[in-house]
């Protein structure tokens, strides 16, 4: 009896979470599972052409297929062409050998009704491609289930005709170059809102009430505010005919035919960012300021510590776990940002959300959208992991 | 760093080692926290702030500090005003209530710090730290956390850190008001023994009489800002000048009275209200007709006394009786008053008493002292000072 209800209470509490826990595996564990999945699992091909692909997988790759494979691949294609699915794996098998997308179409519409016992004449005498192996290893790639290919291609590598990983094209070297922005643009602005927001959380915590009250009012107006209409002031402040630059020719500061680009580009990115995220650092760190005890710098001072001497060694370290806990927030809030980058990043201020977003809003390429999340979402838990080392996540105070 | 030396004061021979000039101190400039106060303190002496919270104790050892600015008046060490000296050079210790141990440095980091800003070498700082843990009976506690120790641990090393650069001033803010009482008492006597064994003058606030007893050479007990007497412990407990400061140190009977005629200018014959009369010691000047308070210890008041033994001699019932271990606690109502306490130690035969009974009582004119009616001391927004005085504390 008393054994259950022990049970029951410990339950009970749990049970209340019950909707976010439903909630959660429904609206993110889900959806993430399957973008997972997606990264590395693509059975369009291997479905549509299961025959030609079995038969593919015993191929050595060295001389032409032999007549039954050509066999399979032309009773496959009418089906497709039935379907009107075949201009999907055309897509599908060009984005491993290029400018191979129209010999589908053009197979498909001729192919119909072809009776002959050799198949092969009868379909290089349709296309030549058909002839060329590249094209036959890119179905038989194509038509792999499981794949990195996506991986790879997410950090600019690719598999060689040998089957060796290599570095893509310098030319189609996109994607390494956006890790490294984002990295960048994620610690510049971790940084600035360390330097602009832990002197606002120490004036918000060492201020008399009203006027601490007044201040926080001050960062937390901004972070109600929609992060889209904030984004556009930005635009309208930060243009070349906009308040900043007028204010900047009008104090003589910058002449008039050189006004500052301070929109569309990195700069931009950085100050809308910057602005954004601070509240991240000022709240943390503020709920950490307030609650370290005024006596410790009366102790320092008694001891003979000068104020920056007692700053540094007793008032710095007991606040860090409130500043590390704003920057933790900031930079990885920083690695997904989206919609200001879109919006006031120009071409160089993008990041590689907008990439992911790119690929999959509109070069419908799901697979390799997934495997650049994938890897954002693994360099964010590997920097938790080194951070709960470093510094503890239960030391975290996070308002 | 050379640029903020810390100030060294040497004695100069005719001063005495600290003295508070009519210091004033308000937070808001209506209500004064300390009030006229003159102290005078000498070297190696051990002197107890004691007072009720928001009596202005701990706001004198702000300003000793210098955490806060005196609004007026001076202190002096050595003959030397400091007040515009900083805190942070006036090289004094202090151990704060809640210890204010560093937590995110070792208990030896801890000590060291002083020694590191004053710019101490490594070897010379470990062996000063050695030795200052050695004194609080806390060797080898080096490489501990604050966290990881008890809060009588804690204390001794906030103590270890307020002596570890040898001030010539060590101030503590009620120290032992975290600890239980087992402990507190163990620590008193620590003080006591720390003090004897170095050569420093130690300023102690308390709100604890007995702490107070126990530690010091002289006592100030403070209300409300004003020093209402400062003597001995011993002297303000068989001596005590004013009605509050007898209340305050130990338990006190008060009665009032009006005095009707005085013998040899000492003993005086007071009337309580009804037809009792009492005689007294008379400790300030007294006039037939004046209105007295009379004070009497309880331990001074014997039950069933021998007949004409005492000219204090009345009839008591017996309200209430407290066993206390080594004494008895009596509750009577006598003289018409009710609550009148008397304390009978704990021996053999100390005879029975039960509540109800009727039993006589009886005190020697000598051991009951009639002090002056004092004038009330005004201070209008009491409450406000205590406020202030809390919140400057926390």
């Amino acid at each position: 009896m008393l054994a259950r209800h022990d049970r029951n209470s410990r339950f009970r509490p749990i049970s209340l979470a019950l909707p976010l826990v439903a909630f959660i595996v429904i609206t993110f564990l889900m959806p993430l599972g399957n973008m997972i999945k997606e990264s590395f699992y693509d059975a369009e091909v291997a479905d549509a052409l299961p025959r030609t692909i079995r038969l593919l997988n015993d191929w050595d790759g060295v001389e032409l297929p032999a007549e039954e494979v050509y066999r399979a691949i032309a009773t496959e294609i009418v089906v497709l062409q039935e379907n009107r699915t075949i201009g999907r794996i055309g897509i599908r098998v060009n984005r491993v050998v290029s400018g191979t997308r129209s010999v589908w179409g053009k197979t498909a519409r001729r192919i119909k009704g072809i009776e002959t016992d050799d198949m092969i004449t009868a379909m290089v005498g349709i296309d030549e491609r058909w002839s060329d192996l590249a094209l036959w290893q890119g179905i038989k790639k194509a038509g792999q289930r499981y794949s990195a290919k996506n991986y790879l291609h997410a950090v600019d590598l690719t598999r060689g005709d040998d089957g060796a990983i290599v570095r893509v094209d310098e030319k189609q070297r996109v994607y390494n170059t956006l890790y490294r922005r984002t990295l960048y643009v994620a610690t510049a602005v971790t940084l600035l809102c360390l330097v602009i927001g832990y002197p606002i959380a120490y004036a918000i915590a060492h201020t008399p009430p009203i006027l601490s009250k007044i201040l926080l009012l001050c960062v937390l107006v901004p972070f109600w505010t929609s992060l889209l209409a904030r984004a556009t002031s930005w635009l309208v402040l930060l243009q070349s005919q906009g308040v900043v630059n007028d204010l900047l020719v009008w104090f003589g500061i910058v002449p008039d035919d050189g006004r500052l680009s301070l929109i569309r580009n990195m700069t931009g990115t950085l100050i809308a960012m910057t602005q954004n995220l601070l509240p991240f650092v000022v709240l943390p760190t503020y709920a950490v300021l307030s609650s370290i005890p005024p006596t410790y710098m009366r102790a320092a001072a008694s001891l003979g510590a000068n104020p920056v001497q007692a700053f540094v060694r007793v008032y710095w370290p007991q606040s860090l776990p409130g500043a590390a806990s704003g920057c933790l927030l900031v930079f990885i809030l920083s690695i997904g940002f989206f919609i200001t980058p879109a919006i006031v990043g120009g071409t160089d201020g993008q990041l590689i959300s907008n990439m992911i977003d790119y690929q999959i809003n509109r070069a419908n390429n799901w697979g390799l959208g997934a495997a650049i999340s994938v890897i954002v979402l693994l360099s964010v838990l590997i920097l938790y992991v080194v951070f709960d080392r470093w510094v503890g996540v239960d030391r975290l105070k996070l308002s | 760093m050379h640029t903020d030396e810390i100030v060294q004061i040497s004695d100069s021979g005719s001063h005495p080692h600290i003295e508070f000039e009519h210091v004033y101190k308000s937070y808001d400039n209506e209500t004064q926290v300390v009030c006229d106060l003159n102290l005078k303190i000498e070297e190696n002496e051990f002197l107890t702030l004691l007072g009720p919270s928001g009596s202005g104790k701990t706001t004198c050892l702000m300003l000793l500090a210098g955490f806060e600015p005196i609004s007026s008046g001076s202190i002096k060490i050595f003959g030397q005003p400091i007040q515009d000296i900083l805190p942070h050079k006036r090289n004094i210790g202090m151990v704060f209530q809640n210890y204010a141990l560093f937590p995110h440095m070792s208990v030896g980091k801890n000590l060291e710090f002083p020694l590191e800003v004053r710019g101490v070498n490594k070897s010379q700082r470990e062996e000063q730290v050695r030795r200052a843990l050695e004194l609080v009976q806390l060797g080898g506690f080096e490489n501990r956390r604050p966290s990881q120790l008890s809060g009588g641990q804690q204390q001794r090393v906030a103590i270890a850190r307020a002596l570890v650069y040898e001030p010539s001033i060590v101030l503590m803010d009620e120290p032992l008001g975290a600890l239980d009482r087992r402990l507190r008492e163990e620590m008193q006597y620590e003080i006591r023994r720390l003090h004897q064994q170095l050569e420093v003058t130690m300023i102690y606030v308390t709100h604890d009489q007995q702490e107070a007893m126990v530690l010091s050479d002289r006592v100030a007990v403070f209300q409300d800002g004003l020093v209402q007497q400062i003597a001995s412990p011993e002297t303000l407990y068989e001596e005590p000048g004013r009605v509050f400061v007898s209340s305050f140190i130990g338990d006190n009977n008060v009665l009032f009275g009006v005095v009707k005629e005085i013998e040899d200018n000492e003993i005086c014959h007071v009337d309580l209200d009804g037809d009792n009369r009492v005689q007294a010691l008379a400790v300030t000047h007294h006039n037939p007709g004046d209105e007295v308070w009379l004070t009497i210890r309880p331990e001074r008041v014997s039950i069933r006394p021998e007949k004409d033994v005492y000219t204090n001699d009345f009839l008591a019932s017996v309200n209430d009786v407290v066993f206390m271990g080594d004494h008895l606690r009596l509750n009577v109502t006598t003289c018409g008053i009710r609550d009148f306490i008397i304390k009978i130690p704990n021996i053999v035969g100390h005879g029975g008493v039960l509540p109800g009974d009727e039993i006589r009582i009886g005190w020697a004119a000598l051991d009951c002292r009639a002090i002056a009616r004092e004038p009330e001391i005004v201070i209008q927004n009491k409450k406000e000072i205590q406020q202030n005085e809390e919140k400057f504390i926390s």
